[in-house]
C-alpha cells in the first residue's frame, strides 16, 4: 500500500517546543465529548467562537510530554464545510498549524468516515485515528483489523470505547511518541491528480493544510479557502484563479461527485480485508426499538409520556414545586434573606444603599433569591432530563416524527428542540435556535417563542389563575395557540429566503452515562448562571433605581394608554411592566387583581392572552439583541408588542359579541 | 418503416380517435384541394384505408400508430421530467421531438424515464419492446427514493439536483452512487440506512436521490 502511495518515505512529527494543542474533529455523535472529558477530567470552558454562536470547548490536559490545551471542535463531516459549526471546525484546523487532530470515527460507520481522515491526512496534519464504539461493532458482527489499517493509512490507529476508558492509555501513549509517515497522498484517478498539479505548481505561499488539499478545495470553488489563498498569495492570486476557473469550468457539474467517488474507492481499498462484516445490519432489539421510537403512530404516545413525566413531573411538579419551595421559600426566605437584612440595617447607615442590597428588588433579596431559589432549581431539573434525552439520542427521531407539521409553519424538524425548551424558559431556546440552520428559521424560531410560547414560571401562574373562572383558559389556550399558527404561516409566508430543507443523522439509541449526564448539566448551569446572573443583578439596580425616582409611575401610564383599548383596569399596568421583568411577576400580578375583585372573567381571559403574548422578560430580550442582531431583534419586538395588544382588544370585542365569559 | 411528419401525425390523430371510441377519422375537408400526399404515402404501404372520405386504421397501421403515439407521449415526458419545459412550449417541442426518436431511439428514452406508464396528460404510453423484456426480467428500474417502500432495498444510482448545497449534504452523509441504502420507514418523513448509520431527509431531498431497486 505505501508503495503505491508513492511518497518520500520518512517519518514526520510536530514541533514539541509549541504549546501543543490537540484539537478533536470528527462527525456528530461519534464520542468526541466523552473522550473530550477522558482527556481533561470535567475541567472545560464553554466560549462563543468570535464572531459566530457556535461553541467551542477548551481543557486542559496533563500528559507525560506536559500540559496540552484540548479543543472540542463541532461536528464535521468534511473538510469542505456546509454549516456555520462545520465552518468553525474547520477554521480551528486552519488556524492550529502544528496542531495534533485527534479524528474519532465510529467503528459500525468505519467505512463511510474514513473519507474524512483521508482528507486530513492528504491536508498533511498530524492525524490520530481513534476507532471509537468498538465493543457495540463487535457486537453487530464487525471486525476491524486496526494493526493492518495503520499500516495502510500511515498514521498512528487506536481502538476504543471511551465510555468505559478503554483505549485511553494508548491514546495517551500515541499523542507522547507521535509520529507519521511523511509519505505522499492517497493517488486519486490520473484526471483529479492533473487537475491537483495543475493548481498545486502555482502556489507560492505557506499555509496550515498541504498545497494538494488546498487545490482541491478551490477545485471545490470554496469561498473561505479562495479568500485565505488570495490574501497568502497577492498578485498571484489572479493566476490561480484563472486555473482554478478554467478546470472548474472543465470538470463542471461533476468534480465534487467525481471527489467523493474517488474517495469512496480509496476508502474500500484501504478497507480491504481490513474490515470484516459477520452479520446483517438492523436486525437486533436495539434496532426494533429505535423503530419503535419514530413509528408514526405509537412515537406519539411515547412522546406524550416523556412529556409528561419529563417535563411536568419532574421539572414541573419535582423542580418547581418540590425544590423551588425548599430553596426559595425555606433557605432564602426563612435563614439567607433575614440574616441579609439584618446585617445590612446594622453596617449601611443609608436606606437607600440599603434597599440596593435586601430592599424589594435588592440584589440579594430579589436578584439572588429569584437566580438560585426559583430559577436555578428549574433549570438543574430542566438540563437534566434534557440531558438524559440528548444522550438517549431520541431528539433527531422527535426531530424526524415532527418535521412534517413544522414546515407549515416555515421550519424544519429541527426546530423542536427549542420551541419545546421553550416551555421551559424563552431564553434558553433562544439561545438554542442557533441549531437552526438558516437565518431565515432563526428569526422564525426566535419570534415564535418570543410570541406564543409561554415559559415554565408563566405557565405555572396563568393556569392556576384561570382553572377557577369556568372557560378562561379553553380561550387563552385557543387564542394562544391560534396566533402562533397564523403567525407562523404568516412569517413562513412573508420572510424571503428558502424553505428549510431537513436531513439528519439518527443516531442509535443509546442507554445514557450518569457521570457523562451530570458532567453535561454542571457545564450547562455553570454556563447558564454566568449569562443569566449579570442581567438579574442589573435588572435588579434598575428596578431600585426605577422605583427610587419613580419611573415605574410613567412606565405604567405610557401601559395604560394601550391597555384601555382592552377594557382592563389602570392597576392591571403595573402587571405588565413587571411582567417584562419577571415573566412570572405579571401573571402573579394579575393574581392579586383578581383576588382583589378588580377583574372580571372576560378581563381577566384578555390580560391573561395578552400578557402571555407580550414580550417574554428582559433577560429573554437581552438574549435576543445578542442572538439575532438590534435590527432584528427590535424589529420582533415591536410585531410582538402590537400582536399582543392586536389580539388582546380583538379577544375582548369578540367575547363581548359572543357573550362567552 | 420511414415515414412522413405529416403521415405520423395522421395515424397519431387516428389513434388518438380510436382511444375516444370512434373507429375512423374524418378527412379534413380542406386537405382535399390539393390533395394531401400523406394520405396516399399512407394508403401506399397499407396502413389505412378511406372509404367515403373516412379514415380507418388497417392492422399493420394499428401497429404503426401505437409506435407514434409512443414516441410522442415519451417526448412529452423527456422535455416536462428531464428537460424540464412545460406548458404550451412543451407541447410545441414534444410535436417536433417525436419525430427524432426512431429507430430504436425511443426504446432508449424509454428506459432512461424507466418505461413510464401514461404521458403528463395522464395518457397511456403503450408498452414497446423495452418495457416488456424490463418487466419479464424483473428489472424495476430506478426511482426515487420516495417511491421506496419500508424495508425495501437498493443502490442509490444517482443523485439529480440543482442546488449543490444539497449536493454536498447528501454527499457527506454517504449518499453516492454505488452505495447500498435500505428504505426504513417513509412517513412522516424518509428515513433510510447506509451502511450502519440511519438519516432522516423530507420529502424534498428524497426526490432527488434515484434508486436502483433490487
Amino acid at each position: 500500500m505505501r508503495e503505491c502511495r508513492g511518497g518520500i518515505p520518512g517519518k514526520t512529527r510536530p514541533d514539541a517546543e509549541k504549546t501543543r494543542k490537540i484539537l478533536l474533529v470528527g462527525n456528530p455523535n461519534v464520542g468526541k465529548s466523552v473522550l473530550f472529558n477522558a482527556l481533561t477530567g470535567a475541567y472545560s470552558t464553554v466560549s462563543n467562537y468570535p464572531g459566530t454562536s457556535v461553541d467551542v470547548i477548551t481543557g486542559k490536559a496533563k500528559l507525560r510530554s506536559g500540559p496540552a490545551e484540548i479543543v472540542d471542535t463541532p461536528g464535521i463531516y468534511s473538510l469542505m464545510p456546509i454549516t456555520g459549526e462545520e465552518r468553525v471546525a474547520r477554521r480551528i484546523l486552519l488556524e492550529n498549524p502544528g496542531a495534533l487532530v485527534i479524528h474519532v470515527i465510529d467503528a459500525r460507520n468505519l467505512e463511510r468516515m474514513l473519507a474524512m481522515t483521508i482528507q486530513l491526512i492528504e491536508a498533511g496534519l498530524f492525524v490520530i485515528l481513534v476507532v471509537n464504539i468498538l465493543d457495540e461493532a463487535k457486537r453487530l458482527g464487525i471486525r476491524i483489523d486496526l494493526a493492518a489499517l495503520e499500516r495502510r493509512l500511515g498514521i498512528p490507529v487506536v481502538g476504543a470505547v471511551m465510555k468505559r476508558k478503554e483505549g485511553l492509555r494508548e491514546l495517551r501513549k500515541a499523542i507522547d511518541s507521535y509520529e507519521r509517515d511523511l509519505a505522499g497522498p492517497f493517488p486519486y484517478s490520473s484526471q483529479v491528480e492533473g487537475d491537483i498539479g495543475q493548481v498545486e505548481e502555482l502556489f507560492k505561499g505557506s499555509y496550515t493544510l498541504s498545497r494538494r488539499a488546498l487545490a482541491l478545495l478551490l477545485l471545490q470553488r470554496d469561498e473561505e479557502i479562495a479568500d485565505l489563498v488570495r490574501r497568502e498569495e497577492k498578485e498571484n492570486y489572479r493566476i490561480i484563479e484563472t486555473r482554478v476557473r478554467e478546470l472548474a469550468y472543465l470538470r463542471r457539474g461533476t468534480f465534487q461527485l467525481d471527489l467523493s467517488l474517488e474517495r469512496k474507492r480509496l476508502v474500500s481499498e484501504i478497507i480491504k480485508d481490513v474490515l470484516v462484516y459477520t452479520k446483517r445490519p438492523g436486525d437486533d432489539l436495539a434496532a426494533r426499538i429505535s423503530r419503535l421510537t419514530i413509528h408514526p403512530l405509537l412515537g406519539i404516545p411515547l412522546l406524550a409520556a416523556i412529556i409528561y413525566f419529563g417535563i411536568y413531573q419532574f421539572v414541573g411538579v419535582f423542580g418547581a414545586g418540590v425544590l423551588v419551595d425548599l430553596i426559595e421559600g425555606g433557605l432564602f426566605e426563612g435563614i439567607i434573606n433575614p440574616w441579609f437584612e439584618k446585617t445590612a440595617r446594622l453596617l449601611i447607615p443609608w436606606p437607600l444603599l440599603e434597599e440596593l442590597f435586601t430592599g424589594e428588588y435588592g440584589l440579594v433579596t430579589f436578584a439572588l433569591r429569584y437566580a438560585f431559589g426559583i430559577i436555578l432549581p428549574i433549570v438543574v431539573t430542566f438540563f437534566l432530563f434534557f440531558s438524559v434525552l440528548e444522550d438517549s439520542g431520541y431528539f433527531p427521531r422527535l426531530a424526524l416524527l415532527s418535521d412534517r407539521v413544522f414546515k407549515v409553519i416555515g421550519l424544519s424538524g429541527r426546530a423542536v428542540l427549542p420551541l419545546v425548551i421553550g416551555f421551559g424558559c424563552g431564553t434558553m431556546a433562544t439561545v438554542v435556535t442557533r441549531t437552526l440552520e438558516t437565518r431565515r428559521e432563526r428569526i422564525i424560531a426566535t419570534l415564535l417563542i418570543a410570541l406564543a410560547i409561554p415559559c415554565s414560571a408563566q405557565l405555572g401562574v396563568i393556569v392556576a389563575l384561570l382553572a377557577q373562572t369556568k372557560g378562561a383558559l379553553i380561550v387563552w389556550a385557543a387564542t394562544v395557540a391560534l396566533v402562533f399558527l397564523l403567525v407562523g404561516l404568516l412569517t413562513a409566508r412573508v420572510l424571503p429566503g428558502r424553505e428549510p430543507i431537513f436531513y439528519l443523522e439518527i443516531p442509535p439509541l443509546r442507554l445514557p452515562q450518569l457521570s457523562n449526564i451530570l458532567i453535561k448539566t454542571l457545564s450547562r448551569i455553570k454556563w447558564y448562571l454566568l449569562e443569566i446572573l449579570p442581567i438579574f443583578l442589573l435588572v435588579s439596580v434598575l428596578m431600585w433605581f426605577g422605583k427610587t425616582i419613580d419611573v415605574f409611575h410613567y412606565l405604567t401610564r405610557g401601559a395604560y394608554f394601550f391597555l384601555r383599548y382592552l377594557d382592563l383596569p389602570e392597576e392591571s399596568a403595573v402587571a405588565f411592566i413587571l411582567g417584562f421583568f419577571r415573566r412570572d411577576y405579571g401573571a402573579a400580578g394579575l393574581y392579586d387583581l383578581k383576588s382583589q375583585g378588580i377583574l372580571d372573567p372576560r378581563q381577566l381571559a384578555v390580560a391573561a392572552v395578552t400578557l402571555t403574548l407580550f414580550v417574554p422578560c428582559v433577560a429573554q430580550f437581552m438574549i435576543m439583541l445578542k442572538e439575532r442582531g438590534v435590527m432584528a431583534a427590535s424589529a420582533i419586538f415591536l410585531f410582538v408588542t402590537l400582536i399582543a395588544f392586536g389580539v388582546g382588544a380583538l379577544a375582548n370585542q369578540a367575547l363581548i359579541y359572543t357573550g362567552w365569559l | 418503416m420511414k415515414l412522413s411528419d405529416r403521415a405520423e401525425e395522421i395515424l397519431e390523430a387516428l389513434w388518438l380517435a380510436s382511444e375516444a371510441g370512434l373507429n375512423y377519422l374524418e378527412m379534413d375537408e380542406g386537405e382535399a384541394f390539393p390533395p394531401d400526399l400523406a394520405y396516399e404515402e399512407l394508403q401506399r404501404l397499407a396502413l389505412i384505408e378511406i372509404r367515403e372520405r373516412r379514415v380507418y386504421f388497417r392492422p399493420e397501421g394499428r401497429e404503426e400508430g401505437k409506435r407514434t403515439i409512443r414516441r410522442h407521449r415519451l417526448a412529452e415526458r423527456l422535455l416536462m421530467d428531464i428537460l424540464n419545459i412545460r406548458g404550451t412550449r412543451g407541447d410545441e417541442k414534444a410535436c417536433q421531438f417525436e419525430h427524432l426518436l426512431r429507430e430504436g431511439v425511443d426504446s432508449k428514452i424509454c428506459t432512461i424515464l424507466n418505461h413510464p406508464a401514461t404521458c403528463p396528460h395522464g395518457k397511456e404510453i403503450p408498452p414497446g419492446d423495452c418495457c416488456l423484456e424490463a418487466r419479464t426480467k424483473g428489472d424495476l428500474g430506478v426511482v426515487p427514493l420516495t417511491e421506496l417502500q419500508a424495508e425495501e432495498q437498493g443502490e442509490i444510482a444517482y443523485i439529480q439536483t440543482e442546488d449543490n448545497q444539497k449536493l454536498r449534504k447528501l454527499m457527506a452523509m454517504g449518499v453516492l452512487p454505488g452505495t447500498e441504502i435500505k428504505m426504513i420507514q417513509n412517513f412522516p418523513t424518509y428515513v433510510f440506512q447506509l451502511g450502519f448509520s440511519e438519516f432522516a431527509v423530507d420529502s424534498q431531498m428524497a426526490r432527488e436521490i434515484f434508486v436502483r431497486k433490487g
